[in-house]
């Protein structure tokens, strides 16, 4: 279908430039809104394969939520901080630029020649298709997650309580402990300073 | 005739090595994170492209995985981010070097 081709194209365009917008911008802000635009376009990349609620989970957690935060951290630490141009290591970015070049070149080998090896791959998207189609793509997702991946589940869970707990443990100001008062207050106080140090 | 698989591949190697060329050149710590952000998006895109090559769901349950692992990994790091800069008012990366022999 040539229409899939276009929007493909379209994707393409509008994700890779942005990332490469991305990597030229000096405001941390404006990195941030073009990494909004790229993780957009890969949403319409997945929503192309046929991934649709994996393409409205992108959208909603990352262009949503998690953006938001950097915005947010962007903002707390002030806007106006310029990047330092002068490079303490010397050579360190013509390098980098070459072995970023060297690896974006054998990533794209290893792509085109894996999908040559791989015969057959074209004839299971249909697989795909129809199982979005007869359960559904929720549906599919959710057998699979809750059955066969219900262990990975549950950790996930775990990791993210972990997650919370530490950010709230680094967050808190040591030592500001407002002194409305009693004994026991101050007391508690010394003592987290006295775990700090 | 749907788009060959082996483009998007090629997308998202390209969009990796975006990522791993600003992670390395970049100073500022969000930046680098943001970076980091653009190798986990570029991998999800390489998962769901292998969930349609092989006519499964599991590729997309790993974008999930990959997701929570990401969004974990942002919070505690922008928080470790924040310690840093209050203490020492910046977030540079070069000024950061309290562990260096």
């Amino acid at each position: 279908m040539n229409l899939e081709y276009f929007v493909f194209g379209v994707m393409f365009v509008m994700a890779l430039g942005a990332s490469l917008a991305m990597l030229f911008a000096r405001n941390a802000v404006h990195a941030a809104l073009f990494l909004v635009v790229t993780q957009v376009a890969l949403a319409l990349g997945f929503l192309l394969q046929g991934a649709f609620f994996v393409a409205a989970v992108q959208i909603i957690l990352y262009a949503g939520a998690i953006m938001v935060l950097f915005l947010f951290v962007i903002m707390l630490l002030g806007v106006d901080t310029r990047e330092a141009l002068i490079d303490p290591l010397p050579g360190q970015r013509p390098l980098a630029i070459g072995l970023g070049g060297l690896l974006a070149a054998e990533i794209l080998w290893v792509a085109v020649r894996g999908v040559e090896l791989a015969a057959g791959g074209e004839d299971q998207a249909t697989a795909l298709t129809e199982l979005n189609q007869n359960p559904g793509n929720v549906k599919a997702l959710a057998a699979e997650l809750f059955s066969r991946y219900l262990l990975p589940f549950e950790a996930t869970s775990v990791l993210l309580v972990v997650a919370i707990v530490g950010v709230m443990v680094l967050a808190r100001r040591i030592g500001r402990v407002p002194n409305t008062g009693t004994g026991a207050e101050s007391a508690s106080g010394s003592d987290k300073e006295g775990a700090a140090a | 005739m749907s788009v060959p698989p082996g483009y998007y591949l090629a997308l998202a190697g390209l969009m990796f090595s975006v990522g791993v060329v600003g992670a390395l050149t970049r100073r500022n710590a969000i930046v680098i994170f943001m970076f980091i952000e653009l190798m986990l998006n570029a991998i999800n895109l390489i998962f769901v492209t292998f969930s349609r090559m092989w006519g499964h769901v599991d590729g997309q349950i790993l974008v999930f995985f990959v997701l929570v692992v990401a969004a974990a990994e942002v919070v505690v790091g922008l928080a470790i981010i924040l310690v840093i800069s209050r203490r020492r008012g910046t977030a540079n990366v070069d000024d950061v070097s309290l562990l260096k022999w």
